[in-house]
Parts: C-alpha cells; sequence; structure tokens
C-alpha cells in the first residue's frame, strides 16, 4: 500500500469516542462508528433476551412431559426466540454493527454516502423494535416466527404488532442496504478499484443487494397479512377464496435470500481473518468475490425449497431442488479457499482465528446437511423433523453468530482502542463451540429419528438426546455471556491500550489510530495493492 | 470537519450544501443513484400485489373478468391524464432548475402537486361509488368477485399513499425554489423528487388498463 496514506498516531487523544460527550452527542450524530456502536448495545440486549426465550424453550424440553410452561406458553416462547434473533439481532447482525463501523474505514471514506439516512435507519430500528416489545408484552404471537396462514389470520395473539414490527425492521434494512450501495459504488478511495475490495465489503455489497431486492417483497407481504386481519381482505384466507401457499410463496422469496443476509457478511469477515493470521494473501480473491456475488443470485431462485411439502406442482419441487443443488458450489468455493488460504501458511491461532477456523468447520456441516434437505425424497422424511432445527442453527449460529463474535474479537482493538482478556476470551470460545456443538449435533439425530420440530413434549426414546441437548444449550449461553462480558470489561474498565495495527493487517482501517479519529482519515488515503498482500516484502513494513 | 477542499462558501445560496465527506458532483450522483434503488424496492413492493393479481387472474378468470366491468373506466382513464399532466410539469420543473429558475420550478411543481390533489379527488370519487354499493372494505359485497375487490383497494389504496407521499416530497422541493435555492450547479432536489413522482405516474400507468381494462 501506499506510504502517502495516513499513518498511526500513537497517543493521539482525540478520537470519534470522546471527541463529542453526552447522550445527546450519541442520538444526534451522524458518524457511522457512533451508530455502529448504538446498534452493537441494541442487539447485544436483544440477543440476550432471544437467548432467554431459547433457554426457556430448552428447559421445558430438558425431560418428556410439561416442565415449567403449558404447551401454549410454549408456543409463545418459541415464537418469540425465532422473531427477536431474526429480525431483530442476526438480519440487522453484521451489517448494521461490523458494516456500518467498516465500511467507509475499509474504502477510505469519510462516512456513508447518507450519514442522516443512516441514522435514520437505527430510529426505524428501535421504532420496530418497540413494536415487537409491544407485541411481546399485550399478547405474545404463537404462530412460530414464519407467520403462515391461515392460522396467523385467526390466532387471538397480537400478529399486526409482530408483523408491523417486522415491516418498520425491513424498512431499516432496506435504507442500510440502500446506503451501502452507494457508498460502495461512489464513495471508494483513490485506486481502491473494485478488484482492490476487501472481501468483507464485497459481501456487503452482496448482502444490500439483497436487502434492497428482498425485503419490499416481504414488506407488502406482511403488510397484506396486516390487511387480512383488520379488513378481511382475504388473499391468503383460502375461506374467502384467497391462497395460504400464496402467502409461503411471497414469504419465502424474502426469507431465503434473508438466510444470505445474515451469512453473507459472516463469509466476508472470515476472508479478512485468515489471511492475517496466516500470513498469506487470501487464496483465489477473485473467486472468492464472484461465489459471494453467486451465492445472492442464486439464492434469489430457491425459495420454494422451504415448501417441498407445502403442495407444489412435482415439476416446481424438482426446479426448487436442482437449483439448491448450485448453492453448494459457490459456498464450497468458499471453504477451499480459507482452507487453502491457510495451507503452509504460518498460522498464529489468536481468538479471531479460532472463531474463523470454528466456522469453517461449522459451516461445513451446516452446508452437507442442507444438501440432505434439498434432495426431494429425503425432504418429505426431514421435513418437519429436528434435523431441520440443527441445519438451521448450524448455517445460523455456527455460521452468522460466531462470524460476528470473530469479527467483534477481531476488530475490537480498533473499535474501542483497548485490548481484551485474551485467557478468557478463548475459554469462552471453548465453552461456545462445545456448547454449541452439544446442543445441535444430537438434534440431527433426533431428527433422523423422527422428532418432529416445534413439539411441546416427545416421546421417551428421545429423553437422553433432548437432555444433552439442553445441557449444550445452558454451556453455550454461558460461553456467549463470557465472551461478551469479556469484551464489555475490557471497554469500559480495563486501561490496557491496543496499538493502531496490532496484528501488522493491510486493509486501510488499520491505517488510523484506534480508535479512529471521528473523520477516520486526516486525509483521503490512496491504495496500490490489494489488501491480501501478506507474506511480500510491503507486508513487514 | 476539517476538510478545507470541501469548504462550502456560504456567500452562495444557490450552490450546493455542504458535505463534509463528499464533493459536490459525487453527492449529486450518490443521490440520483440513491432514488433509482428506491424506485427499484418500489417496483418489488408493487410487484407483490401484481403477482397475487396474475395468480387469482389465472384463478378466477371469470369474476376478475365480470369485476372489471363494474370499474368506471372513465374516471380511471381521467386520472390516467390527470397522471400524466402532473409528470409533464415534474419533468418542466427539473429543466427550468437546471437553469436556475426558482420562479418557475415553484410554478411547475405546484401544478404537479395540483394534479396529485385531482388525481385524489377524483379517486375518493370512485370508491364512494364503490362504497354505496357495498363493494368497500367491510361492505357486504366486498368478496363478490373473489379477490379482485381486495385487491383492487390494496393496489389502488397503496397507490394513493405514494402519491400522497409524493405531495408531501414535492411540496418541500418547491419550499426550496421559493427559497431561491436551485441553479445550475445544484438542482438534486428537484431531479430526485422528480424520479419518485415518474414512478408513481409509472405504476398507475400498469394499474389502469390491469385493473379496468383488460378484464
Amino acid at each position: 500500500m501506499s506510504a502517502s496514506s495516513t499513518t498511526a498516531i500513537a497517543g493521539s487523544e482525540t478520537n470519534y469516542l470522546n471527541c463529542e460527550r453526552g447522550i445527546w452527542s450519541w442520538l444526534t450524530t451522524v458518524d457511522h462508528k457512533r451508530i455502529a456502536l448504538m446498534y452493537l448495545y441494541t442487539l447485544t440486549l436483544f440477543f440476550f433476551v432471544g437467548g432467554i426465550a431459547a433457554l426457556a424453550v430448552r428447559t421445558e424440553l430438558a425431560f418428556p412431559g410439561g416442565q415449567i410452561m403449558s404447551a401454549d406458553t410454549y408456543n409463545r416462547w418459541f415464537t418469540a426466540h425465532g422473531v427477536i434473533m431474526i429480525f431483530l439481532f442476526i438480519v440487522p447482525g453484521i451489517p448494521a454493527v461490523m458494516g456500518n463501523f467498516l465500511l467507509p474505514l475499509m474504502i477510505g471514506a469519510y462516512d456513508v454516502a447518507f450519514p442522516k439516512l443512516n441514522l435514520l435507519s437505527l430510529y426505524v430500528y428501535w421504532l420496530g423494535a418497540a413494536m415487537a416489545l409491544v407485541s411481546l408484552g399485550i399478547h405474545p404471537v404463537d404462530t412460530g416466527w414464519t407467520f403462515y396462514g391461515p392460522y396467523s389470520i385467526k390466532t387471538g395473539s397480537a400478529v399486526v404488532w409482530m408483523t408491523g414490527a417486522a415491516f418498520v425492521l425491513g424498512f431499516s434494512s432496506i435504507l442500510t442496504g440502500l446506503n451501502f450501495i452507494v457508498t460502495i459504488h461512489k464513495l471508494r478511495c483513490p485506486g481502491m478499484t473494485w478488484w482492490r475490495l476487501p472481501v468483507f465489503v464485497w459481501a456487503l455489497y452482496a448482502t444490500s443487494a439483497i436487502q434492497v431486492l428482498a425485503t419490499p417483497v416481504v414488506g407488502m407481504t406482511l403488510m397484506l397479512l396486516i390487511f387480512e386481519r383488520a379488513f378481511g381482505v382475504g388473499v391468503f384466507n383460502p375461506a374467502l377464496g384467497g391462497d395460504p401457499v400464496l402467502f409461503e410463496h411471497f414469504f419465502w422469496f424474502y426469507s431465503h435470500p434473508v438466510v444470505y443476509i445474515m451469512v453473507l457478511p459472516a463469509f466476508g469477515v472470515i476472508g479478512e481473518i485468515i489471511p492475517v493470521f496466516s500470513r498469506k494473501p487470501l487464496f483465489g480473491y477473485r473467486a472468492v468475490v464472484v461465489s459471494s456475488m453467486g451465492i445472492a443470485l442464486v439464492g434469489f431462485v430457491v425459495w420454494a425449497h422451504h415448501m417441498l411439502v407445502s403442495g407444489i406442482s412435482d415439476f416446481s419441487a424438482q426446479f426448487f431442488s436442482i437449483v439448491t443443488f448450485l448453492v453448494a458450489i459457490p459456498t464450497a468455493v468458499k471453504v477451499f479457499n480459507w482452507v487453502s488460504t491457510m495451507y503452509k501458511g504460518s498460522i498464529t491461532f489468536s481468538t479471531p482465528m479460532l472463531y474463523a477456523m470454528a466456522f469453517v468447520f461449522l459451516f461445513m456441516i451446516a452446508g452437507t446437511t442442507g444438501i440432505y434437505l434439498a434432495t426431494l425424497a429425503v425432504d418429505v422424511f426431514y421435513h418437519d423433523t429436528y434435523f431441520v432445527v440443527a441445519h438451521f442453527h448450524y448455517t445460523i449460529q455456527g455460521g452468522a453468530v460466531i462470524g460476528l463474535i470473530a469479527a467483534l474479537h477481531y476488530w475490537f482493538p480498533k473499535m474501542f482502542g483497548k485490548m481484551y482478556n485474551d485467557l478468557i476470551a478463548r475459554a469462552a470460545w471453548f465453552l461456545i463451540i462445545l456448547g454449541f456443538n452439544l446442543t445441535f449435533l444430537p438434534q440431527f439425530v433426533l431428527g433422523m429419528q423422527g422428532m418432529p420440530r416445534r413439539y411441546y413434549d416427545y416421546l421417551p426414546q428421545f429423553a437422553d438426546l433432548h437432555l444433552a441437548s439442553t445441557i449444550g444449550a445452558y454451556i453455550n449461553a454461558f460461553g456467549y455471556s463470557l465472551a461478551l462480558l469479556n469484551l464489555f470489561w475490557a471497554m469500559a474498565v480495563s486501561k490496557k491500550k491496543a496499538p493502531s495495527n496490532p496484528y501488522d493487517a493491510l486493509g486501510l482501517e488499520w491505517r488510523t489510530q484506534s480508535p479512529p479519529i471521528k473523520d477516520n482519515f486526516e486525509t483521503i488515503p490512496t491504495v496500490d495493492d490489494t489488501p491480501y498482500a501478506y507474506g511480500t516484502p510491503v507486508a513487514s513494513h | 470537519m476539517s476538510h478545507g477542499e470541501h469548504a462550502h462558501t456560504l456567500d452562495d445560496p444557490q450552490g450546493p450544501p455542504h458535505i463534509h465527506h463528499m464533493d459536490p458532483p459525487t453527492a449529486y450522483h450518490a443521490a440520483k443513484f440513491g432514488m433509482w434503488l428506491f424506485l427499484a424496492t418500489e417496483l418489488l413492493l408493487f410487484g407483490v400485489m401484481f403477482a397475487a393479481f396474475a395468480v387469482f387472474r389465472w384463478k378466477y378468470f371469470h369474476e376478475f373478468h365480470e369485476a372489471s366491468s363494474h370499474l368506471n373506466w372513465k374516471l380511471g382513464a381521467l386520472n390516467t391524464a390527470v397522471l400524466l399532466i402532473s409528470s409533464y410539469y415534474a419533468a418542466i420543473a427539473v429543466d427550468h432548475a437546471q437553469h436556475g429558475r426558482n420562479k418557475q420550478v415553484l410554478k411547475s411543481l405546484l401544478i404537479t402537486i395540483g394534479c396529485a390533489v385531482g388525481f385524489l379527488i377524483i379517486k375518493t370519487i370512485e370508491y364512494s361509488e364503490k362504497y354505496h354499493h357495498g363493494y368497500f372494505i367491510g361492505g357486504e359485497n366486498f368478496h363478490e368477485f373473489k379477490t379482485f375487490l381486495p385487491l383492487y383497494f390494496c393496489m389502488t389504496g397503496i397507490h394513493a399513499l405514494h402519491v400522497i407521499i409524493g405531495m408531501g416530497l414535492l411540496g418541500w422541493v418547491a419550499t426550496l425554489a421559493a427559497k431561491n435555492r436551485f441553479s445550475s450547479r445544484y438542482y438534486t432536489p428537484v431531479e430526485v423528487g422528480a424520479l419518485y413522482w415518474h414512478l408513481v405516474d409509472l405504476i398507475w400507468i400498469y394499474l389502469f388498463p390491469l385493473l379496468y381494462l383488460v378484464g
């Protein structure tokens, strides 16, 4: 990279955190870094609320028969877990927190293209979150997070508030995606060509495209569901001539691509971490980039694989099955590239690297079990079992959440200018990975043995594996609490200052001080190489 | 905010507003690009209802055919004309803005907004006609043609909501024109506002034949 770019000024006192003080300076800020932190705090809160719902569900399922709640309450808890984790936590997830913080830093810009719109997205997100809380407060929804009709049309729970919340949250997601696309197109610094963009930025680009193109569809669909309940329009109500399968089509047209909104940014994070700690250039940079875009593209034409047992035609089922198989290709390309990057590298087993390696391992399990589910004959059996639950959690928790935690550890020194306790971070990593596998590996077996998903009670032969899963969930939750408390301690209490570039990394975000100044850079930097030239003479400077 | 190269000269009321992180040409292109992306999301939003319409028209062909003849195509055609005229004046406003003729911008935008008001009045007349026949939401004949009338009210209702949002947007642009803010160096809000308005018009151009004529 060019020597003319801003070099870090160690010990500089003003930064984006302390340049202005007071709660008002945060609520009215248009600084993408502060907005990212406000997302981080809110998302962490909802991660814990959703996690408590998960523990409630797992506690109930620890033994056969009723334990701590009625069957009806159980339906509300698992719905709350799904809705909070999906709409309030992991969909905004990496883009809203890490994307907001890093995008302008990584492309060498002072801010995103529309800073005020960025703040508006946050407020719209808060509004949606408030609506979701109202729904939970007045009459928690019991439909599952998918709001399938006709039940969602006639249940007495507060579906209108919850789908209204999802609509509003979708609007926030659209605004963020739109902002990122324009930023990536218009605000790259001199020399930052498309093929020099960090893979995390490419991943954000692919993600934003999905956010912009898929979210309006679910927005309108949920709006029609609201009209359904408010005015009895009947479009999804078979009693009035409507079609509930049409709702499923519309719903999954968004909600399948949305899993790529969750996981593509995590792919990007892993692509940033592995080269740094292998001291090798990212293997097959262009293949990694093209596969991100490929996943985003193919992701739009696989939605009906969620409906293979919903009564769609044989032809549709075959089409969606085959296209779903195609997703395995770009995904495998990524895995091979990450592993090839590590091959013969000088690997440092730092905490972010441990998370990245766990990600590759877990995501491989997630991907291969996805192939089972795309297979028509097998899916008829697996579809409504715990196998799907396990597969989904391997992709979303093993993929997206681990990716977010990896990113938080990796960029933590940049975000707060502090170092966390590495020993505790590693212990937390061990507990998270152990607990996660103990929770969900048994669920694959349960599914294969025929344990149906969403059930409140089960046959005695499933008891051992259910208990193992519940114990795993508690270990998992303890691990996350430890990891986040460790980071919180480092942020709020610790005095251990981080250098500007603790990993000798080459990305532009490491060229400015930690934490960065309000405007990111003193002057706009220029670049003349990819950010992955590790192991070359340039890298040693 | 110490970037001298972006400093805005405050004695130039018709220049672009000061944005510390972008130069004026980039800001102009970014705003336009952002609006185009937003229009794409609008198309997908309406796309859901167009897709639902296609599905149900295929399923209930006779009911949809019958229902279509109950719509007042003359009022629909009149509204199409009103919106086309409004779009023409929105386009004219952009041209005036590019030449810094703020008074003309204001005048054109007021005509556009006036047309929008006319559109909503005509739409209200149509709705009240439907209401008297029990075809309106909640009326006893609401489902007489299966899902046609529900879709008709969803599509035209949400379109009308967009007309109202567009009026607000263009109203804000008009206040800027009244303050003499536009010049050949700065006319982004007029162009972006007009883009949005054209989409509102365009959606109607598809709704009119689909609902009133094709059936």
